[in-house]
């Protein structure tokens, strides 16, 4: 039994959430991201919300998944600050549904001027209603530099660290993350953020307390069956399945729970 | 938590995947070097495209016989730089900054 806390399953095959049940998936969260092309309108994230919170979580209900979602305009599209303005103007109409449980996956993706005043505005919607938040951390060389930045933004609006999850963390950042206090995912995706294997290594270095791991599978090159080969990968090392289940089931629903939405047994 | 695997149970499940990611390695740089030889281009050793410089110096890493090889390889790829920049010139990143 697992949750993967970050999939992006807009982009998958509804087989792909049967495969997921049958490994033993039975709650995912899926944050709002970059569609891999830039939408033209406020409008067309509006159409996107909609799919989030109604369409997705009928579509994972079929096989026994509980499906939440997060909401945000994305780093990757916040470079045009009037338009990511019109979108968050909007996200306050979503966030009374059920299955919403924060403002997220916001971020940073180049590190930009622009882009770190539409996370602060994002951060000051979530501080505002007492929301969760999940975080992108940029990619490759991008990653040390925009995790800094995002952790000094964040606590400049004063939110509990011990309500905001700092996703695609590796070995450069994982140990800053937890020292100040948030929780970091480690996303299993192939050639740009970690594998099962160095996941595996990460906990033995850094221990299980306040991290866990997700796929993050989307319209790229991915694995939505990421999570549980991580769990072999750990099975194999001889870890115990007490430590294997906190990792990736245990942390991910003592986070998501603080939201007061999610609850799962 | 330590790994509950000893140094030989490590060896033993590990060193065939290894061995085959460093002869992909090897044979990636085999192609760079054919390719510039055909084209003109310096080596891999001498090339002056950041990432495979950035790749070249990393090597060096692997060797020096001291611990957390990958965090410090990240490291080395990271843009050091603190402030944000005026503007994002692309979506992508290219998976190393200038080296120092």
């Amino acid at each position: 039994m697992y949750i993967d806390p970050h999939i992006h399953m807009v982009s998958r095959t509804t087989d792909d959430y049967r495969r997921m049940a049958l490994a033993g998936c039975v709650a995912i969260t899926e944050p709002a991201f970059w569609a891999g092309y830039d939408r033209s309108s406020a409008q067309g994230f509006v159409d996107y919300f909609r799919l989030l919170t109604e369409t997705e979580p009928k579509r994972a209900a079929q096989f026994g998944i509980r499906h939440h979602t997060w909401l945000c305009i994305n780093p990757k599209e916040s470079e045009d600050i009037g338009l990511a303005r019109e979108v968050l103007a909007e996200i306050p109409k979503f966030l009374d549904k059920p299955s919403v449980l924060g403002i997220g996956e916001i971020g940073l993706n180049k590190n930009s001027r622009n882009e770190l005043i539409v996370l602060e505005e994002h951060i000051a919607l979530a501080a505002s209603r007492n929301l969760l938040i999940l975080v992108h951390t940029p990619h490759l060389e991008d990653k040390l530099k925009g995790t800094r930045l995002i952790m000094d933004a964040i606590k400049a609006h004063s939110v509990d660290p011990g309500r905001v999850l700092i996703d695609h963390v590796e070995e450069h950042t994982v140990r800053q993350v937890l020292d100040r206090g948030f929780w970091a995912g480690m996303t299993l995706y192939p050639d740009t953020k970690c594998t099962p294997q160095r996941a595996a290594d990460i906990f033995e270095i850094h221990g299980t307390d306040r991290l866990l791991i997700n796929s993050a599978a989307d319209w790229g090159v991915s694995d939505p069956l990421a999570v549980p080969k991580c769990r072999h990968e750990m099975q194999r090392r001889g870890h115990l399945e007490a430590t294997i289940r906190k990792v990736s089931f245990d942390n991910p629903r003592t986070f998501l729970s603080q939201s007061g939405r999610f609850a799962i047994a | 938590m330590s790994s509950p695997l000893t140094v030989e149970q490590i060896i033993d499940q590990y060193f065939l995947e290894h061995r085959a990611k460093v002869l992909d390695l090897a044979a990636f740089l085999d192609r760079h070097d054919r390719a510039a030889a055909a084209h003109g281009a310096p080596p891999a050793n001498a090339s002056r495209d950041t990432r495979i410089r950035a790749l070249i110096v990393a090597l060096d890493l692997l060797r020096d016989g001291q611990p957390e090889r990958a965090r410090r390889i990240l490291e080395l790829w990271s843009d050091r730089s603190t402030e944000p920049i005026p503007s994002a010139p692309m979506k992508g990143a290219i998976g190393a900054a200038p080296l120092p």
